[in-house]
């Protein structure tokens, strides 16, 4: 085929704007060595060795590892349960929230309470509580029932642990979608002579369904991600990541660790493209249109008394959880002393906590505006500019959301250890602070792309033209008139990346050395070793500091943010 | 201004795209070549999917062609940039910068051309008195209102003196009243900086009254050009008379052709009309006719059944059935005429200056 005389004027055009050229080169380099190069490498590992070349031995080694099998039937039944179970209390939560009358503004607050959660804690805050609560020296289990060997380790304790991490999740994103549900359409059916149980299952669950599709496998993927959880309180109930781990750290297998990192992976990829491709763009499809006015509430008691009991008590027994951390760090002794002291902090701080803390900080707030950053370029250059890589710099930035942590740690391990494919090169960058930061910066990449990309989305294309039209180069364009206008989303990023990284666990579990210790490891370590007490001294802190982050990206939205302004010039165009 | 501005050519120019739905390639703009005057005022003039915008947005530099080449004065431009071309657009959405107020919108393009402290002060404010919008400076865009968010757009554009001003539906979307003064605000500026405008709309009322050169699009080709009196009075096909006004279309016989002299058998009867180029006698053919042009009385050239009465005020709304075909008629003044009722009988007649063959 001939080429198009606008397609060579393109790229002449596209060649003659050195910026946007140089920024996609870095870019594209940055992607390749940090996102695709390590989980090449996994790749190669388990299908070629120096030795006999290509060769599937390793994946029949691990397949044939009766630990690796179990492992593997492990995931998904955790997947599954979590999954389901988020999906459903999430639903219900969101069904009270948008359609019931609740007149207690206290379930309401509690309800908002509980959706800012798990964004503020640590990941696997949940399991410590679950152990101090309902463990062998349980708060519950042992001082209020008396009960001496209650066992909350394995399946059961994973699943409630995750379900409770996970719903919010599920809540806040059916909430959006119950929202958006007009309710002509349900007082059509109403009207036509339908119950309200038959309106919910003929009109409301239908137009929902991709949506809970949607919720179910986000949830799924998280749970199949999910390393701290499992690790603290799976017991001998062990999944794919903890697997991963003990293979690398227990048995010394980087090469087969390797090769069960590519089933997870391939594992989470096939969900993430399922999720992604099919199930989003059917969710969308539904359900685009806008409530046409407000919905008339029920009011009938004899639904909303027990569907609100039953979210409360849920609530309730979230924020208990989360209550007893500060508590755990607080009493003297879980268990035997429940007499206050701060015994438990003197000993972390004792000990080096306060490195653990700075080194924590320090690398978080390094890696949080070089993400923001960067994920704002992406998304400008995704939805504004048209080049030719540009479907691979998408791809690849959204990829690294189906990444597990762990198998991102793995990838890291390999690729990097020996520098690159084993030549030296970049060995200086294995074990330093800078692959903490880039790690931090490659977890936390698609949350703030994804961001990006829907503000951008919302600006008229227009406005960056006229700003081009007038003689800016797109380097121009970017810093004076798009980053000014996705401020909101480009402070979100940064703190989005702080907390991110500093409750990040998954990933840098297997790269952090003595020189660098996180305050995240550090819980893994002390709840390993059975000190509670000071696991949760760390993570009260650390909660104390995300919450803190929250805080004041809020104000900084509320005095510096252009959303308010950007709102009140809509109604114009 | 101090600037000559410049005239634009374009040479064959084709854009080719692909319809997402069947994968097949299509013309969106095909073979246009134009030759605009420094100075004038030239609407591109057509109902959606035309071509009209996609042809403004390539001399702007939005959109490459795939044939042709473009002209800005002498220069050839097809590899420049937008930023690099001296051409300023208005956009339809105005798309000012929400977060700068009016004095930083209408400064940016300045700002690009590192102009001194004094100049850039003193050409905003010049160029904000001329659109009426000084005293507004510090004031930011989400606070004035549709109007003057036009207007700014409009300085925004004028104050880095392009060599061509390039709107893009500018007055779409305001109220029916607004459009109207802000279209003669439009035409004042342009012809006191005698600046070349190119001007894309779809509504022909906005082109006839603005314009000194319209285009008329179609399906991605050029349909006509030529001054709006030319277009109204002569249009070269249907399409271009249905499309600019309202228009009677009534078939006929050509009987004999003499100059621009036409004399043609319509239903029946001898009827003397204009044409531009000399027919063939004996050829079947339409004669145009606008319905201002048209009169109804007790007597005249061809009887007709009045299907529709209405009163609008200024003129007196008919259809009337001549034969098989529905004719629209606008009776100017009918305070002073006799006014015809649904299903009375009359005839109607036309001067032969109105009627255009084609």
């Amino acid at each position: 085929m001939v080429e198009r005389q606008s397609a060579r004027l393109e790229r002449k055009k596209f060649f003659s704007d050195p910026i946007l050229v140089s920024t996609i080169v870095v870019l594209l380099i940055f992607l390749a060595l940090f996102i695709l190069y390590p989980l090449a490498t996994l790749l190669i590992d388990s299908i070629y060795s120096a030795d006999t070349g290509f060769t599937l031995d390793v994946f029949k080694r691990v397949l044939d590892m009766a630990r690796f099998r179990t492992a593997f039937t492990n995931t998904l039944t955790l997947g599954m349960i979590t999954g389901f179970a988020s999906t459903l209390i999430g639903l219900l939560f969101a069904y009270v929230d948008v359609y019931m009358k609740v007149r207690s503004r206290m379930v309401k607050k509690l309800f908002d309470v509980v959706s800012l959660l798990p964004v503020v804690s640590p990941p696997f805050v949940l399991s410590l509580s679950m152990i101090l609560l309902f463990g062998r020296s349980g708060l519950v289990t042992r001082t209020l029932l008396g009960i001496y060997d209650s066992d909350v380790y394995g399946l059961a304790g994973i699943a409630i642990v995750q379900t409770l991490t996970f719903f919010p999740v599920c809540y806040l994103m059916l909430k959006g979608l119950l929202k958006n549900i007009d309710p002509s359409l349900e007082e059509a059916s109403r009207d036509m002579g339908a119950s309200r149980w038959k309106v919910f299952t003929t009109v409301t669950l239908p137009l929902l369904l991709p949506g809970l599709g949607n919720a179910f496998l986000v949830t799924f993927i998280e749970s199949v991600a999910d390393f701290a959880n499992p690790m603290l309180i799976g017991g001998s109930y062990d999944t794919l990541s903890t697997t991963i781990y003990l293979q690398v750290t227990g048995a010394y297998d980087k090469v087969g660790a390797a090769g069960m990192a590519v089933v997870l992976l391939g594992l989470t990829l096939v969900l993430f493209l399922i999720q992604k491709y099919y199930l989003e763009a059917r969710t969308v499809a539904t359900l685009t249109g806008k409530a046409s006015r407000e919905r008339m509430l029920i009011a009938d008691k004899s639904v909303t008394r027990p569907l609100t009991i039953f979210c409360s008590i849920v609530s309730a027994f979230v924020l208990l959880m989360y209550i007893s951390i500060p508590f755990g760090a607080l009493f003297k002794l879980w268990g035997r002393n429940y007499s206050l002291s701060w015994v438990h902090f003197e000993y972390i701080f004792k000990y080096g906590g306060l490195k653990v803390f700075r080194d924590s900080f320090v690398l978080s707030l390094i890696a949080s505006p070089i993400t923001a950053l960067l994920s704002m370029i992406i998304s400008y250059l995704v939805v504004k500019k048209k080049f030719r890589s540009k479907a691979l710099i998408e791809f690849v930035s959204m990829l690294a959301m189906a990444v597990p942590g762990t198998v991102l740690g793995v990838g890291y391990i390999r690729g990097f250890a020996g520098g690159l494919f084993g030549s030296g090169l970049l060995k200086g960058l294995y074990g330093t602070g800078a692959i903490l930061i880039i790690v931090f910066v490659v977890r936390s990449l698609p949350v703030g792309t994804r961001s990006g990309i829907s503000a951008l989305r919302q600006i008229d294309k227009s406005i960056e033209e006229s700003a081009y039209d007038l003689g800016a180069g797109s380097g121009r364009v970017f810093t004076s008139v798009t980053l000014p206008l996705i401020k909101d989303s480009f402070f979100s990023g940064l703190v989005t990346t702080f907390v991110r990284s500093i409750t990040a666990i998954s990933a840098i579990i297997l790269l952090v050395t003595p020189k660098y210790l996180l305050i995240t490891s550090q819980i893994n370590e002390f709840a390993e070793k059975g000190k509670y007490g000071e696991a949760c001294a760390y993570a009260t802190i650390l909660i104390l500091i995300v919450y803190a982050s929250i805080s004041l990206m809020n104000l900084l939205l509320k005095y510096f943010g252009t959303s308010r302004k950007l709102k009140g010039g809509q109604k114009h165009g | 201004m101090d600037k000559v501005s410049k005239g634009v050519r374009l040479e064959h120019i084709s854009k080719i795209y692909q319809n997402p739905k069947t994968k097949m390639d299509f013309y969106a703009v095909q073979d246009v070549s134009l030759n605009i005057q420094p100075g004038s005022f030239v609407t591109l003039l057509g109902p959606s999917g035309c071509g009209k915008t996609t042809t403004l947005r390539m001399i702007a530099g939005f959109e490459s062609p795939d044939e042709g080449e473009i002209y800005l004065g002498e220069e050839p431009i097809n590899e420049l940039t937008p930023n690099k071309r001296d051409t300023a657009m208005v956009f339809q959405s105005y798309a000012l910068f929400p977060h700068y107020n009016v004095y930083d919108n209408v400064a940016y393009g300045l700002r690009l051309r590192k102009v001194s402290k004094e100049e850039l002060d003193q050409r905003v404010q010049n160029i904000l008195q001329l659109v009426e919008m000084d005293g507004m400076e510090n004031r930011m865009t989400n606070q004035l209102s549709g109007g003057q968010q036009q207007r700014v757009a409009l300085a925004r554009a004028l104050v880095v003196e392009p060599g061509v001003l390039l709107f893009d539906e500018p007055l779409s979307n305001l109220d029916a009243k607004l459009r109207v003064s802000m279209r003669t605000e439009i035409r004042r500026i342009q012809q006191k900086l005698g600046i070349t405008a190119i001007y894309v709309t779809h509504d022909q009322s906005e082109a006839m009254s603005i314009s000194d050169q319209i285009i008329l699009m179609n399906q991605g080709v050029i349909a006509q050009m030529g001054t709006p009196m030319e277009i109204y009075y002569h249009p070269s096909s249907e399409f271009v008379a249905d499309f600019i006004g309202e228009a009677n279309f009534l078939e006929g016989q050509v009987i004999s052709s003499q100059g621009r002299l036409c004399r043609v058998l319509l239903q029946g009867r001898e009827a003397l009309v204009e044409s531009d180029r000399p027919m063939e006698p004996g050829k079947d053919c339409k004669i145009v006719l606008r319905p201002e042009a048209i009169r109804l009385g007790d007597e005249g050239l061809l009887p007709c059944k009045v299907e529709l009465s209405c009163f609008m005020g200024s003129y007196q709304n008919y259809h009337v059935r001549v034969g098989e075909t529905l004719v629209k008629i606008a009776d100017n003044c009918p305070i002073n005429k006799k006014i015809y009722a649904a299903g009375d009988t009359a005839y109607m007649s036309f001067d032969k200056e109105c009627a255009h063959l084609l």
